[in-house]
């Protein structure tokens, strides 16, 4: 079995769970065997059939978007990790990240 | 396996770049700084393991260069016409580092920070001569970015460099930190710094790629206390928009409990005095050496350790649960 840790903020749509235990051997199968008991879950994890873009997948403590993505193989006695994309930086860790509207005001803006 | 050379017949690099007599202000000490071998920590002769310490930038930390940069760049562009001030939304290094700027540059400096920032950060940029402006405690670093982008749209007198889009960011990393390291190194099989900005990642990671296409390019995460994450919505998540995932080869989560060890490891081996981020960088480091066998590995150590010694972890023997409740990089 692989272990799915569910960071604070997900908790509340995983019936408060901190840690689920699945089967499969990809991350794919282990999510969607999450997502089958959780659909709540489910829908804040997965975005048209993808990890969504603000949330980090971890295996053996390394992100699935360097390894194999969903296809990334788990064994068992796995940890998946799920975490809440965030900049680092000491402000961008002060309780709450950076708002994915924010842009940079004028004059930064051009630099892109 | 090849040495750690330099064209026959130079002297051998200094950590500093060779000036014709003294540098006419700080800001010409930002980056060229030293690369140091790390012959206690490597885990065999095989394995050559280098540190780029960045603590060596004149204000402490390798954010000197992008916020150097991030002016330069808004200057050549006339983009800061006389009047005109900074404001970015920082407590940490990058405020610390556009104090610096600023003040040689004759700019001045708004940092805005929520209001649970740590008095000493306050102080210390306040001292370097910025103001500091804070934004409500229970909105985070998404409320101090919105308060930051509504003062500068109620008034044209703000320039916001934004460390967190700014392509000066990516720019500095590229022709710095990344164009010295391939300069003075014949071979990098793995470069690994610490994710933030992702500007260190992408800028000399591009650039240590175009000298050594096969090179293993690194991040080193930080995993928060359970607390730190908790304060974090998926709604409030962030990924900074210079960072593209798809150019990093390896993306390594590291504890705190990691990164402690990484950074006791060389202040006891080596007498190398870094930040905690640094000991995250020499975690992974360390373990892709090891997974390596034999090649070139380095790490970039943003800041020494000055503005961590107050911190807890130090004499903790639980280091995860001293450092749980607070942020680290």
């Amino acid at each position: 079995m692989t272990t799915v840790r569910i960071p604070p903020t997900l908790r509340p749509d995983a019936e408060g769970e901190r840690e689920i235990a699945a089967a499969g051997s990809t991350v794919r199968e282990v999510l969607d065997e999450v997502g089958a008991r959780f659909p709540r879950l489910r829908a804040r994890i997965f975005e048209n059939g993808n990890i969504a873009a603000f949330v980090n997948v971890y295996v053996g403590g390394e992100d699935i978007r360097t390894q194999d993505g969903l296809d990334t193989q788990v064994s068992d006695g796995s940890t998946v990790i799920l975490l809440p994309a965030m900049a680092g930086g000491t402000l961008a860790s002060l309780a709450g990240g950076a708002s994915r509207l924010a842009q940079p005001a004028s004059g930064a803006a051009s630099t892109r | 396996m090849s040495e750690n050379t330099v064209p026959s017949g130079d002297p051998p690099p200094a950590g500093r770049q060779e000036h014709e007599g003294p540098a006419s202000s700080i800001l010409d000490l930002v980056g060229n700084t030293p690369l140091v071998e790390l012959k206690r920590l490597a885990p065999s002769p095989a394995v050559r393991l280098y540190a780029k310490l960045e603590g060596q930038n004149p204000s402490g930390s390798v954010k000197d260069r992008i916020a150097k940069a991030m002016v330069e760049t808004a200057q050549a562009r006339g983009e800061l016409e006389p009047g005109r001030e900074l404001l970015e939304p920082t407590s940490g290094n990058t405020g610390i580092s556009l104090a610096m700027v600023a003040r040689i540059k004759g700019y001045g400096l708004t940092c805005v920070m929520p209001a649970n920032a740590t008095p000493e950060r306050r102080r210390l940029l306040e001292l370097m001569g910025a103001k500091v402006v804070e934004s409500p405690a229970d909105e985070g670093t998404n409320g101090a970015v919105q308060k930051a982008l509504a003062m500068a749209q109620e008034d044209p007198r703000y320039f916001m460099p934004f460390q967190y889009a700014n392509e000066a960011n990516v720019q500095a990393h590229y022709e710095g930190t990344g164009a010295e390291i391939a300069d003075e190194l014949d071979h990098v099989d793995v470069l690994v710094a610490g994710l933030g900005t992702g500007g260190t990642l992408m800028g000399a990671g591009r650039r240590v790629r175009e000298a050594f296409p096969d090179v293993t390019v690194a991040a080193a995460e930080p995993l928060p206390g359970d607390p730190v994450i908790g304060l974090r919505s998926l709604e409030d998540g962030y990924v900074p928009p210079i960072l593209d995932v798809s150019r990093l080869d390896r993306k390594l989560l590291v504890t705190n409990a990691e990164s402690v060890a990484g950074v006791r490891a060389l202040l006891e081996r080596e007498a190398i005095f870094a930040g905690v981020s640094s000991g995250a960088v020499v975690h992974v480091a360390r373990k892709l050496a090891e997974e390596l066998g034999e090649g070139v590995v380095v790490g970039i150590l943003a800041d020494g350790g000055w503005k961590y010694l107050s911190a807890p972890f130090w004499a903790a023997e639980d280091v995860e649960s001293a450092m749980e409740n607070s942020v680290w990089w």
